[in-house]
């Protein structure tokens, strides 16, 4: 099953393969992304410092939508993560039971303002997340597993 | 003579500049190297971020864990740019090598330094 959902522009790195994967038991990770999907140096660059033992699962957003009950009916806990708000939310009406979405880095960026160190956000992305969150969406800020998760309310 | 390589060391918060810091206390302060840190960026602002530390010169990059982000956006870089390598693991004792050898070629830099990288990690006492 899935046991997380996180929005992380840096992708596939250190604190999910480390610090998510290590600690949650991680089998598998989707990176959800149309340009990953369609670029095979980009893949290649995502596998590299994964361990054998988790399996990286490249879908573009419209094959991610498809395929979501299927990997949460998978027997290995895996992670689904989406590089930006837009992709998440429109997964969001996917997900099944209790829905939560973790925002585990959104960076710096022209338009955007900081909400926390790794959480800067356009208005547009604040709004989009309050929208998540009125919909009944668990949506919280954590970077690593040992940080305080931060309600996204707080952050809007 | 050609011109002698550059480093950029691009590595999690502040390990990179706290490298830079050692080898300068150690080899003085003509090291031919720069620090960059992913504090505070996503992957599209820490490419460009190395890239003007690379400033188009033949560079070797030394980054610190494959997988992560530095590793990730260096490689990225580094596709189609054959004056660009990119190296792993980073420690002090490969920097260190790297400020005396910087008229080696460019491949030949990029693997002593993982030799000497790899040579510098062992158990000493036990």
């Amino acid at each position: 099953m899935i046991v997380l959902y996180r929005i992380d522009d840096r992708l596939i790195h250190g604190q999910v393969v480390v610090g998510w994967g290590q600690r949650l038991g991680i089998g598998f990770i989707v990176l959800v992304n149309d340009e990953v999907r369609a670029s095979d140096w980009e893949q290649e660059i995502c596998r590299m410092g994964v361990p054998p033992s988790i399996e990286i699962v490249f879908a573009s957003v419209a094959e991610a939508a498809a395929r979501l009950p299927e990997w949460e009916q998978d027997r290995r806990s895996g992670i689904v993560l989406t590089p930006d708000v837009d992709t998440m939310v429109s997964l969001s009406r996917g997900m099944p039971g209790r829905r939560r979405v973790n925002v585990g880095g959104i960076h710096a960026r022209e338009g955007r303002t900081e909400r926390l160190r790794y959480v800067f956000l356009t208005q547009e992305e604040a709004a989009q997340l309050k929208a998540l969150a009125a919909e009944g969406v668990e949506v919280s800020a954590q970077d690593v597993p040992t940080a305080k998760p931060v309600p996204i309310l707080e952050l809007v | 003579m050609s011109e002698k390589l550059s480093g950029v060391i691009v590595a999690h918060t502040e390990l990179a500049e706290a490298l830079l810091a050692a080898v300068q206390a150690i080899a003085g302060d003509e090291t031919g190297l720069v620090a960059v840190s992913n504090r505070g960026s996503d992957l599209k602002a820490l490419m460009k971020r190395i890239d003007e530390a690379v400033g188009g010169r033949p560079a070797v990059i030394f980054t610190d864990m494959p997988g992560g982000s530095c590793a990730h956006t260096a490689a990225a870089l580094a596709r189609g740019r054959p004056e660009l390598r990119v190296v792993t693991g980073v420690n002090l004792a490969m920097l260190l090598d790297f400020v005396f050898h910087r008229e080696l070629p460019l491949e030949a830099a990029a693997e002593r330094m993982v030799q000497t990288g790899r040579v510098s990690v062992g158990i000493v006492a036990r």
